[in-house]
């Protein structure tokens, strides 16, 4: 599925300069887009304008602080892997996805030995804490076949850079 | 972090103001000024709590593709892989999970002509053939804001 600004060929390179600066970190200062438009070689007003259309537009999800979850007491995150038969898995997905506890729900592939399609990001103080939310969110929807894998390592953990 | 600070938390995870004074309106919004704002978000990005404030984007809007893949490696080769695949810049999420596909990373590349190469070329170089590329088929939710509750602490 290729992207709405690469159809329609909206992506000037105004826009990509402006979304390099914008994925990395604001400085800390009382007018910190002034700094970066600065830096683009534009006027504040500008930059502000663009970046509130993407806003609008949804090319931008958010703008606003990403926490490192740890430090902020999410010490555990479990990914919760669930069996879904495949005509309930609109019915499913949005009941787990109104659980504030899941920051992501996503339908992906299964296979003959891996029965899971559904997939549920859960964050906790605890991994028991992750495995109440998910019977919690078992009971909820009835599906009963799941399992949580937990993470024992991160190797890599990066934002995304976009051009 | 005391009670204002969950709440500036909770405030700037949502949405930053995207203005000419951010901090102002935050400030005004607490009941704290445009100084003291500025000096808490200071100290919680200092105390790595926060770590960074910017955009993030919708990366299929853009035109970019993304996916999660599974691999099943071998204990004693997992450092190994590890370095094989983190060394891709596409990679942007590597994890190891107690499966037996053990090792779990996300990928984000131009295009899925770009993914497919890349778990390509991760199992010939590696010469592991159990990898799955598990694309997202329905979208649910992304929201990885964590709610402060206000528990007086």
């Amino acid at each position: 599925m290729k992207g709405y600004f690469q159809k329609k060929k909206m992506i000037e390179e105004i826009d990509k300069r402006i979304i390099r600066e914008l994925q990395g970190d604001i400085p800390l200062e009382k007018s910190p887009f002034a700094v970066i438009a600065g830096r683009i070689g534009i006027s504040e007003e500008e930059l502000l304008k663009r970046a509130k259309s993407y806003l609008d537009k949804g090319y931008m999800r958010k703008f606003g602080a990403i926490l490192l979850h740890r430090e902020a007491g999410f010490k555990a995150n479990g990914m919760g892997v669930w069996d879904v038969p495949a005509g309930d898995v609109q019915r499913v997905g949005e009941i787990m996805a109104s659980f504030s506890e899941v920051s992501h729900c996503y339908e992906r592939p299964s296979f003959a030995d891996w029965p899971y399609n559904l997939f549920t990001m859960i964050h906790s103080e605890s991994e028991d804490g992750c495995h109440e939310i998910a019977e919690r969110i078992s009971r909820a929807t009835g599906i009963k076949r799941y399992k949580l894998l937990f993470s024992t390592k991160e190797f890599k953990k990066t934002s995304m850079e976009y051009f | 972090m005391d009670t204002l600070d969950k709440k500036i938390l909770n405030r700037i995870q949502t949405g930053f103001p995207v203005e000419e004074r951010p901090f102002l309106t935050i400030g005004n919004e607490f009941g704290i000024g445009e100084e003291e704002a500025l000096r808490r978000v200071r100290r919680l990005k200092e105390e790595g709590i926060i770590r960074r404030i910017g955009a993030s984007f919708d990366s299929r809007k853009l035109g970019f593709d993304s996916t999660l893949v599974a691999i099943k490696v071998p204990e004693e080769r997992i450092d190994e892989v590890v370095l094989l695949i983190n060394e891709y810049k596409e990679v942007t999420h590597n994890y190891l999970r107690d499966n037996d596909y053990n090792i779990w990373f996300t990928l984000i590349a131009p295009s899925g002509e770009r993914i497919k190469e890349i778990i390509e070329e991760i199992s010939s170089k590696s010469g592991i053939t159990e990898i799955r590329n598990l694309p997202l088929t329905r979208f649910f939710k992304v929201n990885v804001d964590l709610n402060f509750r206000d528990d007086g602490d």
